[in-house]
């Protein structure tokens, strides 16, 4: 199914299924041996951690999936790694480098 | 990676710290690795006559312009030597008729790809083309928010509803898409509105480029500089829409130098983290570089590397760094902040690339040129001379008068 992009104004919840929007690729930089995110005019440094998480980001799963995931992998509490991984993607979102698939109305 | 997430960094307390943009977090020390991003100017041909266009007076010709093979050959090499962003650009970069095939090229070798276009040129079926070859950006540029301006200032007839109508069609084709605004005496009553179509074009960004002043713009200056006053509403302006905006548009403003109290630093530095490529093959420090007469830039068509010539040729070194600067630079607290400014506008207004931009409070002849210009911008000299193949032609005044 065809899904349709949009990425103004994205609250994010554990309900929302992230995705990188079209303008920002995430790519290893073979050159300096490191992971960045590439848009418009600007080349962002994400650390590891943010890579792990973006890396979730497949438009299919939801933030609630990624954190359980994370949870799972590094046996932390659930609160602190949910609301970190809320705060860095809403913090994405609002400077335009996140955004939302979701079911084409239209 | 330590065991648990709110270890590992301090990205989770701060999370705009993961975010790190890469050229603000290298050191002045770290001078010249290789760009993250190149400009690749495809030709100098474009049907719109814009007057403060950034490309040098001196126009490259087509017969010059390098070949497909060429360009092709260029954005391999630049790939391979950890480059990670081209941005297609001119003149027009549709005007050429390889532009899809060096595109598909670009994503082939791995280069994110962004098209500086003014759109008058594209269909929706090359527009569709080059989506398809993996364009990842579309920037279009307008010069007002409705045609009476717009297409004055461009020199060209329908041009802006022709843009309109291509911003649409990148949406649809959901392609990202930033509005170019520049910026001059006589626009700068549209841009709350400007702010808006953009908003209305579904634009993810927007540019607020406030003309810079050497080639075409400098010769032009009389027509374009804008007053005091409308400098500080246009910062009034920005200021609110991008707060108003936030999530929604994201608005990057270059501001004016000729009225600021410091110099802007200009491509990041000299030869720091910046070329671009000439529609013949030329690699420069800067867009507007070859308007400094009396330098001898590299070309691709040399026998030397893209890398040697960005780290070795004389043109890159003789601005690098520090070294070169002579008072008040050499002894100022900001000179690893701003690098001294702008090469290109030392030329144009002192006669030499080497001396301070004089659009920093701290240069001799800065109140002399501030007050110049600002004495320019009441006079209502509002003609344009547009820039072409034959040395710009001076706006006929009785379109002038029609266009107001």
């Amino acid at each position: 199914m065809t899904e349709l992009r949009s990425n103004r104004r994205i609250s994010v919840s554990e309900a929302s299924k992230p995705i990188l929007p079209r303008h920002a690729r995430l790519k290893f930089d073979e050159t300096r041996q490191r992971w960045v995110i590439l848009a418009p005019e600007r080349v962002l440094a994400p650390d590891d951690i943010a890579v792990e998480i973006l890396q979730l980001c497949d438009g299919a799963r939801s933030v609630a999936d990624i954190i359980d995931l994370l949870v799972a992998k590094y046996a932390a509490p659930r609160d602190d790694i949910g609301t970190d991984v809320l705060a860095m993607l809403q913090d994405l979102a609002d400077k335009g480098f996140l955004t939302q698939a979701r079911e084409k109305t239209a | 990676m330590s065991p648990t997430l709110t270890d590992a960094s301090p990205v989770f307390t701060d999370p705009a710290d993961s975010l790190a943009i890469m050229e603000r977090t290298r050191s002045t020390a770290e001078t010249f690795g290789i760009p993250l991003a190149v400009l690749a100017e495809l030709t100098h041909r474009c049907p719109l006559q814009c007057p403060y266009c950034s490309n040098p007076v001196e126009l490259d010709r087509g017969s010059t312009e390098l070949t497909t093979d060429e360009w092709k050959k260029v954005l391999s090499e630049l790939a391979e030597i950890g480059v990670l962003q081209i941005h297609f650009s001119g003149g027009e970069p549709t005007a050429r008729k390889d532009i899809v095939e060096l595109v598909q090229h670009a994503t082939d070798v791995g280069l994110y790809s962004n098209l500086i276009t003014s759109a008058v040129l594209l269909t929706r079926d090359k527009l569709a083309a080059l989506a398809d070859a993996g364009l990842c950006h579309v920037q279009i540029s307008f010069q007002g928010n409705e045609p009476v301006v717009a297409d004055r200032v461009g020199g060209y007839r329908n041009g802006h509803a022709k843009k309109l109508e291509v911003a649409r069609w990148t949406r649809e084709l959901d392609l990202p898409l930033t509005v170019n605004a520049v910026m001059h005496r006589q626009n700068l009553h549209q841009l709350a509105d400007i702010i808006q179509m953009a908003v209305d074009l579904d634009a993810d960004r927007l540019e607020v480029a406030n003309v810079q002043y050497y080639g075409w713009a400098l010769k032009n200056r009389a027509a374009l500089m804008p007053t005091i006053d409308q400098i500080d509403e246009t910062s009034r302006i920005v200021e609110d829409a991008q707060l108003r905006l936030k999530g929604i548009l994201d608005i990057d403003y270059v501001v004016p130098d000729y009225y600021a109290l410091r110099p802007k630093k200009c491509m990041g530095g000299w030869g720091r983290q910046f070329f671009n490529i000439s529609p013949s093959g030329k690699i420069l420090p800067c867009h507007a570089a070859e308007t400094i007469t009396g330098m001898e830039f590299e070309s691709v068509r040399s026998n030397h590397s893209i890398a040697w010539i960005w780290q070795n040729s004389e043109a890159f070194n003789r601005y690098r760094g520090t070294g070169w600067m002579p008072e008040p630079c050499q002894s100022c607290a900001f000179k690893e902040i701003d690098f001294g400014g702008c090469r290109c506008q030392a030329f144009a207004l002192t006669g030499d690339a080497g001396n301070t931009d004089p659009a920093c409070t701290l240069s001799p002849v800065h109140a002399e040129i501030f007050k110049l210009a600002a004495t320019e911008s009441t006079e209502g000299r509002d003609r344009f001379i547009y820039r072409n193949f034959k040395g710009g032609t001076l706006e006929p005044d009785a379109d002038h008068v029609h266009g107001r």
